[in-house]
């Protein structure tokens, strides 16, 4: 485990995307089969272990350390397992090197009872940085500064492919990789996937201005709307159907009312929603529908699942990605007609003359469940990834509110230390005739470093009182935030809810006092 | 004997012992102070009459102009100064050359100011001493059990070893211009390192008060002096804000080292594009700190800036009265 601890050591200092890439190959280069496969199943989130559970490593930590200097400690560094990697007591000086392979097949034979000793006596016997990477590699979502895509080009280079040819087999392999280690270094055909219903890479699109478009061929491109669901791609093989998130993961289970009245032979790729009686329901309806593993009768009532495809890569065997997007959209429209179910249409075109015309489209366009537009190039093959050029997102202008700061808290990952996340809060008027200062948003995003540090020393010192992790802070600054929509929420006390606010800007100059009112947001429902 | 709260109050302007009627590292300007060492957010412009180390004065001098302090009272380490009743005198506090605690006596009651400090070993300024005392002051920069700094050995080693493994680039250090970098300067020197140093002109300007004040330094140079071909392989110091701006750009594919207590954090090390963190601080650790509570002996604790909230617990659960001073104005970030 020293060579992959080392590695984290590495990745953690090294600020360039190159760098990390590079030592990834060294690690590559080093480290043997099967150890260098479990640690590219670790990076990319692809390890499973049943019983790593946080609760484990919280009760191990705590019958090691005062319960109050832990949750300060937690509080403070921001992350479980360095947290835990620096807190854990140095029972002895003789520490010794464990096998990473071993470490894993210990971590997967052992019972939900067994787990616990194996953990706590695995962290006695490693020092401070293999702590860290033990305790990564048991409670994954890293944070480590790698993503999975990075891994996926580390090893395209390694092997000296295209990083699509990886993306293309990925979600066919399993770890520890030997198979495509063995292509990698050319002593192996390609590993042969025999899955018809694996996940295959979607295509993306790159945001763009309207100046920007003013250099395009309108000509060249379709458009579309860009609905506000989560995209996804439906797999079937004429028995069964799947259904996929674009991240990969597997979310038919949600989705019944999708994937079991579903058969066809192939792969479209659309966006799920929730639709009444043809209207687009906002991303709220949808949200309810997520992660529920068994859905109950009554929520799929309330909450019709829907599917509507924009693109095809399988028309039953058929890869028809190398295809232009016009002669994909004409198969899609067959199949859609084929298919005659009500939960699947056809996402159409916006016909438009100029660009200018276009906009006054988007302009009015205010809809629930409209995003914005897609706009695609005509020729445009299939290409996973987000290559730059064929696909573009024009997305609505945002909406604005300003807010008045009200809570903060320290943030996690690269921002741990830092108060990083805001609640924001607008005035309304109570029966007595105050005004007070109602939550109406929490946001994370949208500021840069410079103004991070500002905000974190105005926090600190604006302190009005402590909850916990939570800081609440004198009225006095003032974000505005920029946000898609607003819709009626139980679940803040201002009964509405912003759909993905974020700070636009950071308002010094302007007094709390002038910031905006609940009615006014409530008008923007 | 009087209570320490009733003769030693929080003010806006600092800490203000009554009787002496005097300010101790006031962030305002103030007629009378004792100032414990020369970082800025201690030792501030502008105040009639101050009481501080020889040391503490020369470098107020140069930081902010002779003239920056009206009147003057040198006291060395261990010497007694009596005013206004209150007996006053500075030990060490082995945070940076010349940085003392502040023990007061009023009428048997004993407090010690302790401004920032730490306990191990620094070839560029006297060891901390342990005063008893009826009250301690503590900084809490570093107070939580995740803060254990490393030996500064092994940290010097690590450096040394990235030079051999590196010898065509540059090393820039960044490391705070008064105490840290002088401290790594003669960390290197210790472990053998031979090369002349290549300092930032505001390193530059320390470094030569040093060794006025007798503090060997070996052979150092100015980095505005030396092209880029001389700067290979060689080590580089500068302000940390330095090591981050245009200043930087100088040097080509420079590794770009840290030198700091907050180096133990990982997200610190990747916020700030750390390349080779050195995890070398000037303020206690966690062990020093409740080391420190414990070994004064003193039934009060108070504290001053970090973090309060873990160092009261650990006092509390040995038994020992302790309350934060909410102090503000004192910048972390320094380290
Ligand atoms: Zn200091
Ligand atoms: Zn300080």
């Amino acid at each position: 485990m020293r060579a992959f601890s080392e590695l984290l050591d590495n990745l953690n200092c090294t600020p360039q995307r190159n760098g990390r890439i590079r030592l990834l190959i060294n690690y590559f280069e080093k480290e043997q089969d099967p150890n260098r496969g479990w640690a590219v199943a670790i990076l990319t989130g692809g390890l499973e272990l049943p019983n790593a559970k946080t609760s484990v490593i919280r009760r191990l930590i705590s019958a090691r350390t005062d319960q109050k200097l832990f949750e300060l400690s937690y509080e403070y560094v921001g992350d479980l397992a360095e947290t835990v990697s620096l807190l854990w007591p140095n029972t002895s000086n003789n520490k010794t090197h464990l096998n990473l392979t071993n470490v894993i097949k210990d971590l997967q034979r052992a019972n939900r009872k067994t787990f616990y000793d194996l953990v706590g006596n695995t962290l006695d016997k490693i020092d401070t940085s293999e702590r860290f990477a033990f305790l990564k590699l048991i409670m994954g979502n890293l944070r480590v500064g790698v993503s999975a895509r990075l891994v996926k080009l580390a090893l395209a280079e390694y092997g000296d492919k295209q990083p699509s040819e990886i993306e293309e087999l990925w979600f066919g392999l399993k770890p520890p990789y030997q198979d495509l280690f063995a292509w990698l270094e050319a002593k192996a055909p390609p590993p042969i996937i025999n899955d018809k219903l694996i996940f295959r890479p979607l295509m993306l699109a790159n945001p763009i201005t309207k100046d920007a478009l003013m250099d395009l061929k309108h000509q060249d491109f379709v458009a579309e709307w860009k609905w506000d669901g989560i995209r996804a791609i439906l797999v079937g093989d004429g028995k069964e159907c799947k259904l996929y998130s674009r991240t990969g993961d597997d979310i038919g289970q949600a989705f019944p009312d999708i994937v079991r009245v579903t058969k066809f032979r192939g792969v479209v790729d659309g966006e799920l929603l929730v639709v009444r009686e043809g209207v687009v329901a906002p991303f709220n309806d949808l949200q309810k529908r997520l992660g529920r593993k068994k859905p109950s009768k009554k929520l799929l009532e309330e909450y019709p699942a829907h599917f509507r495809v924009y693109d095809m890569l399988f028309n039953h065997d058929v890869d028809l990605r190398s295809k232009s997007l016009i002669d994909r959209r004409t198969k899609l429209k067959h199949w859609v007609d084929a298919i005659a179910s009500t939960q699947i249409d056809f996402s159409s075109q916006i016909n438009f003359s100029n660009w200018e015309e276009l906009s006054a489209i988007r302009d009015r366009a205010r809809a629930n469940g409209i995003e914005g537009l897609m706009l695609k190039q005509i020729n445009s093959p299939y290409l996973p990834g987000r290559p730059k050029g064929p696909w573009f997102k024009w997305k609505r202008d945002p909406l604005v509110a300003d807010c008045v700061l009200m809570y903060a808290q320290r943030g996690h990952g690269k921002r741990s230390s830092f108060y990083s996340d805001y609640t924001f809060g607008c005035w309304r008027n109570t029966v007595d005739g105050v005004d007070e200062l109602v939550p109406v948003g929490k946001a994370y995003s949208g500021f840069t470093n410079t103004e991070l540090v500002e905000i974190d020393r105005w926090v600190r010192a604006n302190e009005k009182e402590r909850f916990g992790p939570v800081r609440a802070v004198e009225v006095g600054l003032v974000f505005e935030v920029a946000f898609d929509a607003v819709h009626i929420s139980s679940r803040h006390k201002s009964g509405l809810a912003m759909r993905f606010p974020r700070i636009h800007r950071i308002r010094w100059d302007k007094p709390a006092h002038d910031a905006d009112r609940v009615e006014s947001l409530l008008q923007l429902v | 004997m009087p209570k320490p709260e009733t003769w030693l109050k929080v003010t806006p302007h600092g800490l203000f012992c009554v009787p002496g009627d005097f300010y101790l590292d006031p962030i305002r300007t103030v007629p009378k102070a004792i100032v414990t060492h020369g970082h800025a957010d201690h030792a501030r412009p502008g105040h009639e009459a101050v009481i501080a180390t020889p040391e503490t004065i020369e470098i107020a001098k140069m930081r902010m102009g002779i003239n920056t302090w009206k009147n003057t009272e040198p006291l060395k380490y261990g010497r007694n100064f009596k005013f206004n009743g209150v007996d006053i005198s500075l030990e060490p506090a082995g945070h940076v050359i010349g940085s003392a605690q502040v023990v007061l006596t009023y009428k048997g009651s004993r407090v010690v100011v302790s401004g920032d400090y730490k306990r191990r070993q620094d070839p560029t300024c006297d060891q901390f001493k342990v005063i008893q005392c009826d009250a301690f002051i503590t900084e809490a920069t570093f107070a939580l059990p995740v803060f254990r700094h490393p030996d500064d050995h092994t940290e010097i080693k690590k450096l040394l070893a990235s030079l051999e493994r590196n010898p065509d680039r540059t090393h820039l250090i960044g490391a705070y211009a008064l105490g840290k970098a002088q401290r790594v300067i003669a960390l290197l020197r210790k472990a053998g390192y031979q090369s002349p140093i290549f300092l930032h002109g505001a390193i530059n300007k320390v470094c030569d008060l040093y060794k006025k004040l007798g503090v060997p330094l070996g052979e150092l140079k100015s980095v505005s002096h030396a092209n880029k071909k001389d700067l290979i392989g060689q080590i580089v110091i500068a302000p940390p804000s330095a090591t981050r701006d245009r200043w930087s750009r100088r040097f080509t594919n420079p590794i770009i080292c840290f030198a700091s207590g907050w180096m133990q954090i990982r997200q610190r090390t990747r916020q700030r594009g750390v390349e080779l963190p050195l995890i070398i601080s000037d303020h206690a650790d966690w062990d020093e700190l409740t080391q420190t509570v414990v070994e004064v002996e003193a039934p009060d604790i108070w504290v001053t800036h970090g973090r309060e909230e873990a160092l009261i617990h650990y006092a509390e659960t040995k038994g020992i009265r302790a309350r934060a001073l909410s102090m503000i104005g004192y910048e972390e970030q320094n380290e």
